[in-house]
């Protein structure tokens, strides 16, 4: 993002909890922020390279991300990084050790825990690292708290030398509240001071960093017990008082207004002797925590009588409508009435690739060639396991699909004796994680097909510059990499490497049936742009000729969701059998020309539309309302 | 022992990734907020950039505190979409109103044949006992020469159905267009009060 002017101090604006965190770290004077895109996370980096004063950069994947927010804290300078809950997977290497070596500059790592799993492969609680790492976790509410905590985090990281995480979840990360700002002070780093001892950690030196990591979680719960981020609201109805933390909170506030709360902010360590306080004034304790019941499980250890996941769900969010029937079987109330009726029964609507997207070409061949063993990978392309194509087997991590292939080609099962491998990643993922997997298979003289998708974008988190595209986080120019040289010096055999257009079936088709059948790595790369970034060049749009249209729905197995239905019907074939047709139109308002549909149209009944008044071209819907 | 969303007004905006279902949202919250209200705006959005369902959530008033709208709460609902107005009719409170665009956005799953888009959404909600009404704003867009008014048309819809008056919204939304130049500013008033009479007009006939 280019520099925009920050609001000015004091003011009170709207902001996402992303949002919120962004301008927390310019304030804080924090020298440079470290990221790689993963929804519900993308916009704290996004929004604070937009902020003057500091350096941004996306960062290959997660772990260089925070490597390099380590090289900025240890030189004393603030640092910030943030990632989705199983980005922080990727970066804990650095982080298990970095809890040793401790910091100079405060350094905060965002985590947004996408609870609900609204754009992502499993749920993690991420307030686990905090156990793990021995490092604390702060947990915001809303985005004045996310605001207002990520300026705490820093001076905690100060006080302690400790990296600190600021735990959040897609209903902080997107929720856009109300936010009073306030202004940036200048943080200037010392340097980086060499002291072997404590940031070289090999064996001897790391040994002697341990004792004081667990004297630092004492001196961290004595902290916690005190800390204004953890404090009890009293409620007139004492049958239940509640422990909540982040959006669970507001949930268990809006459900039972009367109950008292003891709301954690700074969660861990733990403050025992606060919650002991709560329980004294209460009947019975419930804890209320999104996801995992790590607050529960240590007050049992501690021999408190305290309810949690015995009554609560284990997955998704704990809003007013989980609350509320739990707790009134609890104290034993009539179940309140279902005010809202059940959903009408009505069509799923999953999210579609784009129209003209370029792995539609892809996916329509992969679905047309037979006998493969689909390895896929994250990103826009894992929609392939979806209709029509249904033409993606497997989704597990990023960078995953190279290993997961090699490994179905090695343990070849006795059904998939004739069965091609093909792997399916794209540039941004090979670039995150994948060249690793793709080396590996290489060296160990694997068979596998890989369709390396080339769309010069992180298309699913909103087409972000990367290594791939040749623009910085400024849409800069930026080197870009060489998709073919990298995967030939990786030890690909160069007569193996092929960039094909993914519009042009006919080859794409060939060069995928004949890669399959060599007992080799093969990498096929497809190199035409995202139709989102601004490489992307539309083309005249295309119609149907009612007359000529047979309905034989080929065009729709491409699965553009600028095809419609018209009409269907059936037909008799010769042999007796009975075929469904579908007669179509395109919708050309949304059309960008790029001829896919037009390839499997036996009759040649897709043309170039032409327009015959402006009016025409719009009145058939489109996208917007 | 439980509370209730009473002091809050709810207001779920519906549609389909792309339709400016979000935006139109934090208009409206804009327009909450400049009146002095607390206000939270959330999504159930999901990978919804791609074509899939929208539906976020406002609600305002003194103090916001969860920010989603419980089902069965909602005051309003306004659908950009036909099939998605009816998909979340359980959201509303007893007596709350639907506003819907009768535009019918036809996903590839329906196309594909695996699923059917209902016949006349607009009969279903009827059937379901709910208050609705439903207006063109697609035609009424294109009828104003641009079909990205539409997000101003359906603004224009609900502005007679909010506890403050139709002019701060409308501030808000042409505040958007300010820099913009002064003949997309009259267009989209000229959206905005298309959507409010067509809302009127509907609702007379109705009556």
């Amino acid at each position: 993002m280019a520099a925009v002017m920050p609001v000015p101090a004091a003011s009170r604006v709207l902001l996402s909890g992303n949002e919120a965190v962004a301008r927390a770290v310019w304030e804080a004077g924090v020298k440079v922020a470290a990221a790689y895109p993963g929804t519900p996370s993308t916009e704290m980096l996004e929004v604070i390279s937009s902020y003057p004063d500091l350096y941004a950069e996306w960062s290959v994947n997660e772990k260089v991300s925070l490597e390099v927010a380590i090289g900025a804290a240890y030189a004393g300078s603030r640092a910030f990084c943030c990632m989705k809950h199983v980005g922080m997977n990727v970066a804990s290497d650095a982080l298990m050790t970095l809890t040793l070596t401790g910091v100079i500059g405060g350094l905060v790592i965002a985590i947004a825990d996408d609870v609900g799993l609204s754009s992502s492969q499993n749920e993690q609680d991420s307030r686990y690292w905090g156990r793990f790492a021995h490092v604390p976790v702060l947990e915001p509410a809303d985005s004045q708290e996310a605001y207002a905590m990520t300026l705490d985090a820093y001076a905690l990281s100060e006080q302690f030398q400790v990296p600190v995480i600021l735990r959040m979840t897609t209903r902080i990360n997107h929720v856009k509240s109300l936010v009073t700002v306030g202004e940036r002070s200048v943080h200037v780093g010392a340097g980086f001071k060499k002291e072997p001892g404590r940031f070289v950690m090999v064996p001897g030196n790391a040994g002697k960093r341990i004792p004081l990591m667990f004297k630092r979680d004492g001196e961290l719960r004595a902290v916690a017990e005190t800390s204004e981020l953890n404090f009890i609201e009293e409620g007139a109805d004492k049958r239940v008082g509640f422990i909540a933390s982040g959006p669970a909170y507001m949930h268990v506030k809006e459900s039972f207004p009367n109950a008292p709360v003891l709301k954690l902010g700074f969660s861990w360590p733990v403050p025992f002797g606060k919650c002991r306080e709560l329980a004294a004034m209460v009947d019975q304790v419930v804890i209320v925590e999104e996801v995992e019941p790590l607050v529960e499980t240590e007050l049992k250890a501690q021999g408190l009588n305290v309810v949690g996941k015995e009554i609560l769900p284990l997955q998704g969010e704990l809003s007013p409508n989980v609350l509320k029937p739990v707790i009134a079987r609890l104290l034993g109330e009539p179940i309140p009435e279902r005010i809202a009726p059940a959903p009408l029964q009505i069509f799923p609507r999953p999210p579609t690739m784009c129209v003209a997207c370029p792995h539609l070409g892809v996916y329509y061949t992969l679905s047309q060639v037979r006998n493969l063993n689909i390895s896929g990978d994250i990103g826009c392309y894992t929609l392939g396991a979806g209709h029509p194509w249904n033409a993606l087997d497997t989704c597990i991590s990023m960078g995953a699909s190279m290993g997961v292939a090699h490994g179905m080609d090695k343990g070849r099962g006795e059904a998939d004796k004739d069965k091609r491998i093909v792997a399916v990643i794209g540039d941004s993922t090979f670039l995150h994680m994948g060249m690793q997997g793709l080396l590996d298979m290489v060296y160990n003289k694997g068979n596998v097909t890989v369709l390396l998708l080339d769309n010069r974008a992180v298309g699913m988190t909103g087409g972000q510059n990367n290594p791939g595209n040749g623009y910085g986080i400024h849409g800069e120019e930026a080197p870009r990499v060489d998709f073919a040289r990298l995967v030939s010096a990786l030890g690909v055999k160069d007569e193996r490497i092929h960039t094909v257009n993914p519009y042009e079936l006919p080859v794409l088709f060939k060069t995928i049936r004949d890669e399959v059948k060599v007992p080799d790595v093969s990498v096929i790369i497809t190199d035409q742009p995202c139709v989102l970034v601004k490489d992307y060049h539309k083309l005249k749009p295309f119609e149907v000729i009612d007359d000529k249209c047979t309905g034989c729905g080929n065009c729709i197995d491409v699965g553009c969701p600028a095809i419609h239905v018209t009409r269907r019907g059936k037909e008799v074939k010769a042999s007796g059998r009975e075929v469904d047709l579908a007669f179509v139109r395109i919708e050309t308002s949304v059309c960008t020309g790029c001829g896919l549909c037009v390839q499997p149209c036996a009759p040649k009944a897709i043309v170039h539309h032409v327009p015959t008044s402006p009016i025409q071209l719009v009145t058939t819907g489109g996208c917007a309302a | 022992m439980s509370g209730n969303q009473n002091h809050c007004t709810n207001i779920l905006v519906v549609g389909i990734g792309g339709q400016g279902v979000m935006t139109a949202t934090e208009i409206l919250a804009e327009a909450a907020i400049a009146l002095g209200h607390d206000a939270k705006k959330t999504e159930v959005a999901g990978m919804a950039q791609r074509g899939g369902v929208v539906s976020s959530h406002l609600r305002f008033g003194q103090r916001v505190l969860s920010p989603q709208i419980t089902p069965g709460t909602a005051d309003v609902l306004l659908g950009f979409e036909s099939a998605e107005a009816m998909r979340w009719q359980h959201m509303l409170k007893p007596g709350g109103i639907t506003l819907m665009n009768t535009a019918k956005l036809v996903p590839p799953v329906v196309e594909l044949g695996l699923f059917d888009y209902p016949e006349d959404p607009l009969a279903e909600i009827r059937k379901s006992g709910n208050k609705v009404v439903a207006f063109d704003a697609t035609w009424i867009a294109l009828d104003l020469g641009d079909i990205r008014l539409g997000n101003t048309v359906m603004l224009g819809a609900i502005a007679d159905h909010l506890p403050f008056g139709a002019e701060t919204l409308l501030d808000c939304v042409l505040k958007r267009f300010q820099r913009k130049g002064e003949k997309l500013v009259e267009l989209n008033r000229r959206a905005f009060e298309a959507g409010r009479a067509a809302v009127g007009q509907a609702e007379a006939a109705l009556a």
